[in-house]
C-alpha cells in the first residue's frame, strides 16, 4: 500500500497511467531537498537564511523538550501518595521478647523483631569475614536498644518478603528462591545479594520508634 | 496500491530494511514528494491541525487513563486528584478537556471549508465520506469522554442520550438496557463508556488513515477546484506544505493556549462540578457546544422517533452531498449563487447552536423548527437546485493562472472570514452561557478579584482569613473534602508553612481505624488528612438541614454560575475576570434579607436570598458583622468576610490557579516568538516556489 502513487521518475511512466488521468503530472519533482537546497538561494544570504532555519529549529527543540517533561514527571508519586508516606510511629510495648510484628510504611513491610539475648549473641558472633554483604550487627540496630532489630522485610533478590523465624540461622528465610537471612536480618546463603535494608527511624522514648 | 516507490535511502542500514519493508519509500512519497497544490490557503492547514490534536487527544487521554478510576464512586474524585495531585495533573486535564472543544472547533472549520471548495466531489467522494464517519466517531468518543468525570452533566448527559435509543420502535427497551448494562445509567455503563472511550480514538485514527490514504489518492483539491495538471500547479509536500502546516499548527496552539491556561473552564458546564446524582436533574441539560445544532434538531420536532431520526438525518445527509451538489464547478469561488446560500448556511448551523442551549420554550421552538427546515433544505433543494439553475463564473485555466491571478490580494477575504467564525463563536458559546442558572434572578454585582486577568494571584491574606471564616462557620454544616491539610503548605495557596500546616492539622480529630481490636478510633489531624466532614452521610447531613444536604465547598466557586449576559462572556474570555461563579457564591453570602419583598412568600424552613434562584434558600444567613475576630484588623463586615472566603473558596476550587497562569505566560511567550519565527521561515522557504 502506497499512499502516493505519483512519486516516481519518468521511468515509471508506463505504470503510472494505468491510474493517473492523463495529462496529469507529467513529471514530478523528486529533487532532495527540494526548495532548500536550492543553490540559487544558497547563493544570496547564506547566513541569514541558515540562521532562521537553526533559530526555528532551536526553537522547535525547546518547544518539544519542554513539552516533554510534564508528560513524564505526571507518573512520579503524586502529591496525595507522598503525603501519605510521611513517618509513622510505632508503639514497641506489645511486642514480647522473642515475637515481631510487621508494619507497613510507604507499602512497604516493616519487620520489628525484639530479639533475645541468644539470638542477639548469634548476631554477634558470626565473623564478619564469612558474610556475603559484611556489616556489624552493631551498625544495624541502635545502641542501648540492641535487642530491637527493625529491616525492612522485601528480599534483596527479587523483592519477595521474607517469613520471619524460618530458615537455618534463625531469622528470616525467603521462598521465592530461598535466600536465608540472620537474626540481624544479614544475607547468609541464596541468591540475595544483600543484607535487608535498614530503614530510617529513631527512638522517640524506650517504648516508641519513628519510622520515616 | 502500486509497486515499491524508488525512494532509496543513501544508509546501508536503512536500505536493508527498506528492501525487505518499503517504509521509507512510503514516507517519502507520502510527506515528501506528494505534489500538492501551490495555491491553497490557511483553511487547508486545518488537516494538519487535526491530526496534531487527534494525536493530543490520545496521548493526554492515555495518561489521564494512568490516573483515572472509572466507578461511580470514585470517577468525580479521581479526576478532582489527578488535578490536584498529579504532577502536571491540571495541565493534562485541562489539554485533554479543552482538547475536545478545540478538536471539534477544528473540525468544523475542515468540515465547513470542505463545503465552501467543494471537496466532496468527483473524484473525493470516498475521501468526504470517510470524514463523516470520522466525525460520527469523534461525536460518540466526545460524549463519551464527557460522561467520565461523573458530575451532574455527565450522567444527565448520559441518560439523555442513551435514551435517544429508546425510540426505536420495538426494540427502543432492551437497546437502552443493553447500553447501560442496567437498569439506569450507573457504574456498568461508566465502566463501558471509559473503555469504549479508550478504545474509539484508535478507531478514529485507523479511519484518518483511510482518510489520507483515499487524499493522497485523489489528490488535494484546492481553492480554485480545479485540478492539477502540471508540475507548476503544485509544489512538494516537504518543505512547501509541512513549514505552511507547522505555521497553521503554532498558531492554533496559542490559541489553545488561552483555553487551557487561562480559561480552562470556560467552555465548560458549571453543573459538571457537582458530583453526579441520580434523584436530581439540573435545571437545563445542555450537552457541551459542539452537538447543541444537533440537539436543537433534535427538540424542534415535537415526536420522539421523528426527533431522534432528525438528527441523525442532520449528520447522515453529508454523506449523500456529493450526489446531491452535482455541480460541475467545484469552488464556490465560482458559483456566485452557492456562495451566498452556504454563507447562509453557516448562519443556520450557528443559529441552531444557539438554540440548542436554550430552554425549549416559544420564541426558540418556532425558530427552532424553522432553521430545522433551512438546514436540510439547504440539502434537499437549495444544492440539487443550484446545479441546474446557476451559471458559475469561468474557472481558472490551471492552479498556476490562479496563483499569478492572485499575487498580493489573498489576506482579505481569510481575515473577513476569520472574524465571521469569531462572531458565531462568540454567539454559540453566548448562547450556551445563557442557558446556565437562568431564572430571573438579579445579576451577582461585580467584584474585584485578585486572582483575575493574565497575572492574577490569590491574595494569601484573603485566603488565609477565608480559611478563618470557613474553619468558625462554614465548618459547622459544610465540608471541604477535596481539601487536604498539607494543601495549607502548598505554594499558590494561604502560604503557611508546613509546621504550620501540621499544627492546624492537630488540632482536628480524625476517625482512624480499625486498629489491632477492630475498632475505629479518633487521633489529631495530620497534614495527609483531608478536612473532616461536619456529618457522617449525606442522609445525615440532609435530616440536620431542614432536608438540604449543605453542599461540599471545595469544588463551590467553579461549581455555581450564572447568566454573564451579552456582552460580558465575551469581555471575560480576554479579561479572565472570574472563572464561573466567584461573584456568585459571594452574592448569595450577601443577599440575605429579612423581610422578602412584598408578594414574595418564603415556605417555613427557608429563607429570602436576593440572588439565589427561585429566591427560596434552605440556608439561613451565615455571617453577620462581628462574627468572626480577624487578627489582621481587616474589617469585621460581612462583605469583607463573604469576599474573603470566596477567595478562599477559589482557591480550594483552583488550587493550582498561580502556577497555571505562570506557565501560561511562559508558554504565551514562547509560542508568540515560535509562530513569528514561523512566519518567517515560512516565507522563506515558500519564496522559492512563487
Ligand atoms: S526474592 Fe527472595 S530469594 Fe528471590
Amino acid at each position: 500500500m502506497v499512499f502516493c502513487r505519483r512519486g516516481g521518475r519518468g521511468r515509471r511512466q508506463t505504470s503510472r497511467s494505468q491510474w493517473a488521468p492523463p495529462g496529469r503530472f507529467h513529471r514530478l519533482r523528486t529533487r532532495k531537498g527540494l526548495g532548500i537546497v536550492t543553490t540559487a538561494s544558497s547563493a544570496d544570504h547564506p547566513t541569514r537564511r541558515d540562521f532562521l532555519y537553526v533559530a526555528t529549529g532551536a526553537a522547535a527543540a525547546v518547544g518539544v523538550a519542554a513539552t516533554v517533561w510534564p508528560l513524564i514527571d505526571q507518573m512520579n508519586p503524586d502529591a496525595a501518595t507522598i503525603a501519605a508516606g510521611a513517618p509513622i510511629e510505632v508503639d514497641l510495648t506489645p511486642i514480647a521478647e522473642g515475637q515481631d510484628i510487621k508494619v507497613f510504611w510507604r507499602g512497604k513491610p516493616i519487620y520489628i523483631s525484639h530479639r533475645t539475648k541468644k539470638q542477639i549473641e548469634e548476631a554477634r558472633s558470626v565473623p564478619l569475614s564469612s558474610l556475603p554483604d559484611p556489616q556489624t550487627d552493631e551498625a544495624r540496630v541502635k545502641s542501648g536498644h540492641d535487642q530491637w532489630l527493625v529491616v525492612i522485610g522485601i528480599c534483596t533478590h527479587l523483592g519477595c518478603i521474607p517469613i520471619a523465624h524460618e530458615g537455618n540461622y534463625d531469622g528470616f528465610f525467603c521462598p521465592c528462591h530461598g535466600s536465608q537471612y540472620d537474626t540481624s536480618g544479614r544475607i547468609r546463603q541464596g541468591p540475595a545479594p544483600a543484607n535487608l535494608a535498614v530503614p530510617p527511624y529513631q527512638f522517640v522514648s524506650d517504648t516508641k520508634i519513628q519510622i520515616g | 496500491m502500486s509497486g515499491p516507490s524508488d525512494f532509496q535511502p543513501t544508509n546501508p542500514a536503512l536500505r536493508w530494511i527498506e528492501r525487505r519493508l518499503p517504509i521509507f519509500g512510503l514516507m517519502h512519497s507520502s510527506f515528501v514528494a506528494y505534489p500538492t497544490p501551490r495555491n491553497l490557503n490557511y483553511w487547508w492547514t486545518f488537516g494538519a491541525i487535526l491530526s496534531m490534536m487527534l494525536a493530543v487527544q490520545i496521548l493526554t487521554g492515555v495518561i489521564l487513563a494512568m490516573h483515572y478510576t472509572p466507578h461511580a464512586d470514585l470517577a468525580f474524585r479521581s479526576v478532582e486528584l489527578i488535578v490536584r495531585d498529579v504532577n502536571y495533573g491540571w495541565l493534562l486535564r485541562n489539554m485533554h478537556a479543552c482538547g475536545a472543544s478545540m478538536f471539534f472547533f477544528a473540525v468544523y472549520i475542515h468540515m465547513f471549508r470542505g463545503l465552501y471548495y467543494g471537496s466532496y466531489k468527483e473524484p473525493r467522494e470516498v475521501l468526504w465520506i470517510l470524514g463523516v464517519i470520522i466525525y460520527l466517531l469523534m461525536m460518540a468518543t466526545g460524549f463519551m469522554g464527557y460522561v467520565l468525570p461523573w458530575g451532574q452533566m455527565s450522567f444527565w448527559g448520559a441518560t439523555v442520550i442513551t435514551n435517544l435509543f429508546s425510540a426505536v420502535p420495538y426494540f427502543g427497551e432492551s437497546i437502552v438496557t443493553l447500553l447501560w448494562g442496567g437498569y439506569a445509567v450507573g457504574n456498568p455503563t461508566l465502566n463501558r463508556f471509559f473503555s469504549l472511550h479508550y478504545l474509539l480514538p484508535f478507531v478514529i485514527a485507523g479511519v484518518v488513515v483511510l482518510h489520507v490514504w483515499a487524499l493522497h489518492v485523489a489528490g488535494q483539491n484546492n481553492p480554485a477546484g480545479v485540478e492539477a495538471k502540471t508540475e507548476k500547479d503544485t509544489v512538494a509536500f516537504t518543505p512547501y506544505a509541512t513549514i505552511k502546516d507547522l505555521f497553521g499548527v503554532s498558531c492554533f496552539l496559542i490559541f489553545y493556549s488561552w483555553f487551557i491556561f487561562y480559561m480552562p473552564n470556560y467552555l465548560g458546564d458549571a453543573e459538571n462540578y457537582v458530583p453526579a446524582n441520580p434523584g436530581v436533574t439540573p435545571a437545563h441539560i445542555v450537552p457541551e457546544w459542539y452537538y447543541l445544532p444537533f440537539y436543537a434538531i433534535l427538540r424542534s420536532i415535537p415526536n420522539k422517533l421523528a426527533g431522534v431520526i432528525a438528527m441523525f438525518a442532520a449528520i447522515i445527509i453529508l454523506c449523500f452531498l456529493p450526489w446531491l451538489d452535482s455541480a460541475k464547478t467545484r469552488s464556490s469561488k465560482y458559483r456566485p449563487l452557492a456562495k451566498q446560500f452556504f454563507w447562509m448556511f453557516v448562519v443556520v448551523c450557528v443559529l441552531l447552536g444557539y438554540l440548542g442551549a436554550q430552554p425549549p420554550e416559544g420564541i426558540y421552538v418556532i425558530a427552532g423548527r424553522i432553521l430545522t427546515v433551512c438546514y436540510f433544505a439547504y440539502f434537499l433543494i437549495v444544492l440539487p437546485l443550484l446545479a441546474r439553475i446557476e451559471t458559475p463564473r469561468p474557472v481558472p485555466n490551471s492552479i498556476a493562472d490562479d496563483v499569478l491571478a492572485k499575487t498580493g490580494s489573498k489576506a482579505a477575504p481569510m481575515v473577513s472570514a476569520v472574524i465571521a467564525i469569531m462572531v458565531a463563536g462568540g454567539l454559540l458559546v453566548g448562547g450556551a452561557q445563557s442557558a446556565r442558572a437562568e431564572g430571573g434572578e438579579v445579576a451577582p454585582p461585580a467584584q474585584k478579584w485578585s486572582f483575575s486577568g493574565p497575572f492574577g494571584k490569590f491574595d494569601r491574606a484573603a485566603v488565609q482569613r477565608g480559611l478563618q471564616v470557613y474553619k468558625e462557620v462554614c465548618s459547622t454544616c459544610h465540608s471541604l473534602s477535596f481539601v487536604a491539610f498539607r494543601n495549607l503548605a502548598d505554594p499558590g495557596g494561604p502560604g503557611y508553612s508546613t509546621a504550620q500546616a501540621a499544627a492546624f492539622a492537630s488540632d482536628y480529630k480524625i476517625k482512624d481505624g480499625p486498629n489491632d481490636q477492630g475498632e475505629m478510633f479518633e487521633r489529631p489531624g495530620r497534614p495527609a488528612d483531608y478536612f473532616p466532614s461536619p456529618f457522617p452521610n449525606e442522609q445525615a447531613a440532609r435530616a440536620a438541614n431542614g432536608g438540604a444536604a449543605p453542599p461540599d465547598l471545595s469544588l463551590i466557586t467553579k461549581a455555581r454560575s450564572y447568566k454573564r449576559g451579552f456582552p460580558w462572556f465575551i469581555i471575560d474570555f480576554f479579561t479572565q475576570y472570574q472563572e464561573q461563579g466567584p461573584d456568585y457564591v459571594t452574592a448569595i453570602l450577601e443577599g440575605f434579607e429579612e423581610n422578602p419583598p412584598a408578594g414574595v412568600t418564603i415556605p417555613e424552613g427557608s429563607y429570602y436570598n436576593k440572588y439565589f434562584p427561585g429566591h427560596a434558600i434552605k440556608m439561613p444567613k451565615p455571617l453577620s458583622d462581628g462574627q468572626v475576630t480577624y487578627s489582621d484588623g481587616s474589617p469585621t463586615t460581612v462583605a469583607q468576610y463573604a469576599h474573603d472566603v470566596t477567595t478562599f473558596l477559589m482557591w480550594t476550587a483552583e488550587p493550582h490557579l498561580e502556577a497555571r497562569k505562570r506557565l501560561g505566560l511562559q508558554v504565551f511567550v514562547f509560542l508568540i516568538l515560535f509562530s513569528v519565527l514561523m512566519y518567517f521561515t515560512k516565507k522563506k522557504v515558500w519564496a522559492n516556489a512563487h
